[in-house]
């Protein structure tokens, strides 16, 4: 009698907690001031429901270090219960497997199809018409950061476009400056060129080049100006010893260097140290060229479990993950756009409604992550961190293996 | 007669046979299997995950045609072949110091071996920051007055790799040095009382006496060395990710990169077959020499 209601009892117990009871374990590579600060946001809000519990799994070292990590722990069978990737085809071949959570029926229930915006986030996340990632934000890398404090000190007005830039370097490095912060990086090295052939060679050679794998278009005398340009810049960059993508943003916010090329979640730095938008620094969307913003950014995946209470509970994070009111905490602490169109952004900076202004007018581009391969990425990458540290490499020459990277890219 | 005795010679020591038979399936199955199994993938085009369409020696030409490759086995052959000669050098002079009885042996030793303790990342990110020019020796030497010393090998692409061997040998220096010294030490005094009486000077008998007499211990510490020359990654990681550029890349690196970063399996698995043709290429005539000779010799 007492075995049976000792057994009743724990079934009960097992039961109450079937609700929705869970330890989620996310992996993600948010590790900066203005990043931690986002992510712990959809902690906070994950935690608030009811029995659920937000295990962070933060990985240092980049999205190149933290990829390898979590590709690597989901293959060998040990998957965390969500994780941070971006959009676009770095999951392919793991949702392929079938390795991924299906997420169709909460998106079709929660109508993500007509909240989602631009739609090309979902399309990115849909794999034969199943849902299998939660975009929770649109990062653009095209942005030009500027130290109000730094060009101060020169004695030169703010530039407002890439060429004044260029031609106020001069009295910047006079002033013991660096006049252009680079992170030593592959990823930036590659981001930043990426940045320059869209402002300086427009949105159509881009598109060509990277969309369509053109040969030609990779080979032409467009691209070759663009690498004389990045070669300029090379040299702007001289004694910017630092490492990561933060630390180069921290000279801009110093004033020891006069500006970054570096995507929009930069701005979380600049929030973190209290500095104001048009006051402290100015953001310069396309490099004051182009108007142009690229819409990549991150999604969260859920790799599958075994588990149905895990499960439930990956569920119920999906659909809060794209809540408007975890939408606009998170996007305002990372300095990264909404994916909905239908919250409010009040709050917003200077910089965020010009790229939300921007983002309305429709002047956008996929994100180079959505068009390439990770494979083709990794090869452009290490060509442009080998460009950007080795003066040795003529323009010429890199653009000559530029082109037969994006000949042979799948 | 000699049927009959056949059979007993298989059962003979069967309990041993037995125990081994776990060792030696695994050995088998993981070992050689997996190279196997690795070997014939790095002629597909296997993507993030392994696949088999054959493509030929697409991976291996790729592969040659990389920079990033051809710089990653030029560092390894520098880093190899100085933290080899570096290593037992330093690690036996070390040694012939401590050998002379002096005080405070025990300290001084574990001093020294401490190093090894700590792991590569530590070890790596440790002498990141002295080697950093705005905090680290640059800056100290520079502020005791000599404004114009420069010492920031971590960011000049041609002696980058050296920064690396600084903290390698560091690290594993006093390991070598300790398993000298316990070669020392089994050297029977004896050889040195008769070496003494005959007037050989100390330095001499070292050389051409007692060197040769350590030869099995050489041979370890050179396995030891080797063994982490052909592995050395988390090092590069801690202390240079690569950089600056690619120029402090290697080929474990290259490997892990290809494999998860990349998502190309087939360029990962062509890259450590030739980091394993690299090591049988030295390994072979070595193994040849040092027990097929000894057979002949019988």
């Amino acid at each position: 009698m007492n075995f049976r209601n000792a057994l009743v009892a724990t079934t009960a117990l097992c039961a109450a907690s079937a609700v929705s009871a869970a330890d989620l374990e996310v992996t993600h590579w948010w590790t900066s001031g203005g990043e931690a600060a986002a992510v712990a946001e959809f902690a906070k809000a994950f935690n608030e429901t009811e029995g659920n519990n937000w295990v962070d799994g933060a990985i240092a070292g980049g999205g190149g270090v933290a990829r390898g990590v979590i590709v690597s722990r989901i293959l060998g069978g040990d998957p965390m219960h969500a994780t941070q990737l971006n959009h676009g085809r770095q999951a392919e071949e793991l949702v392929e497997a079938g390795l991924m959570l299906d997420l169709t029926d909460i998106a079709e229930e929660g109508g993500w199809r007509d909240i989602v915006h631009p739609v090309s986030l979902l399309d990115s996340c849909t794999v034969d018409g199943k849902v299998y990632c939660v975009p929770v934000n649109i990062h653009s890398w095209q942005w030009l950061w500027l130290s109000h404090k730094a060009y101060a000190d020169a004695g030169v007005d703010v530039p407002s476009n890439w060429d004044e830039f260029v031609s106020s370097a001069p009295a910047l490095e006079a002033a013991g400056k660096v006049p252009l912060a680079m992170g030593q990086q592959s990823w930036q090295s590659s981001g930043a060129f990426g940045v320059m052939l869209v402002a300086l060679g427009g949105p159509e050679l881009w598109t060509k080049v990277y969309a369509e794998k053109d040969a030609d278009a990779a080979a032409s005398a467009e691209m070759a100006a663009v690498f004389e340009a990045a070669a300029a810049a090379r040299e702007l960059s001289a004694g910017s010893n630092v490492s990561d993508w933060n630390l180069a943003t921290a000279m801009v916010i110093n004033g020891e260097a006069g500006g970054q090329i570096m995507g929009d979640w930069a701005q979380g730095e600049f929030a973190v140290a209290e500095q104001v938008a048009g006051e402290d620094y100015t953001c310069l969307p396309g490099l004051g060229v182009n108007e142009i913003i690229s819409t990549g950014g991150d999604a969260f995946y859920f790799p599958k479990q075994d588990d149905p209470e895990v499960e439930a509970a990956q569920k119920e994070l999906a659909k809060l993950l794209l809540s408007k009111e975890v939408q606009v905490n998170f996007n305002l602490k990372k300095g990264s756009l909404p994916v909905r169109g239908d919250v409010d952004l009040a709050a917003a900076n200077d910089c965020m409604k010009k790229g939300l202004e921007i983002l309305a007018s429709g002047n956008i581009l996929p994100d180079g992550n959505q068009v390439l391969s990770a494979d083709t990425t990794g090869q452009l990458e290490d060509l442009m961190v080998e460009f950007w540290n080795d003066t040795s490499i003529t323009a010429e020459d890199a653009h000559k293996r530029y082109a037969d990277i994006i000949a042979s890219a799948d | 007669m000699a049927d009959a005795k056949r059979p007993n010679q298989l059962l003979r020591n069967l309990n041993a046979k037995v125990a081994a038979i776990p060792m030696v399936a695994t050995a088998l199955v993981v070992f050689v299997g997996c190279t196997i199994w690795t070997i014939v993938h790095s002629f597909t085009k296997s993507k993030l995950l392994p696949k088999t369409d054959f493509v030929g020696l697409d991976q291996y030409e790729r592969l040659w045609k990389t920079n990033k490759w051809l710089i990653s086995i030029e560092n390894l052959a520098i880093y190899g072949i100085c933290s080899l000669v570096l290593s037992i050098c330093i690690g036996f002079f070390l040694a012939t110091l401590l050998d002379q009885k002096i005080r405070f042996e025990n300290t001084i030793r574990t001093i020294i071996l401490y190093p090894f303790a700590l792991s590569f990342v530590v070890t790596g990110l440790t002498w990141q920051w002295i080697l950093n020019p705005d905090f680290g020796v640059q800056k100290i030497v520079r502020s005791l007055g000599w404004e114009s010393f420069a010492f920031d090998p971590l960011y000049n692409q041609d002696i980058v790799i050296y920064g690396i061997l600084i903290a390698a040998i560091w690290q594993g220096s006093g390991l070598i040095m300790v398993i000298m010294l316990a070669g020392l030490r089994g050297i029977d005094q004896e050889i040195w009382k008769a070496a003494r009486v005959d007037g050989i000077p100390k330095w001499k008998t070292y050389i051409f006496i007692v060197i040769p007499m350590m030869r099995p211990v050489f041979v370890t510490a050179l396995v030891l060395i080797t063994a982490g020359i052909v592995k050395v990654y988390d090092l590069v990681v801690a202390q240079t990710n690569g950089g600056p550029g690619i120029a402090s890349e290697v080929p474990a690196k290259y490997v892990i990169e290809s494999m998860f970063k990349n998502q190309n399996l087939g360029q990962a698995f062509a890259a450590s077959t030739m980091m394993l043709v690299t090591v049988l290429i030295i390994l072979v005539p070595y193994a040849y020499l040092e027990y097929g000779g000894k057979r002949r010799a019988k």
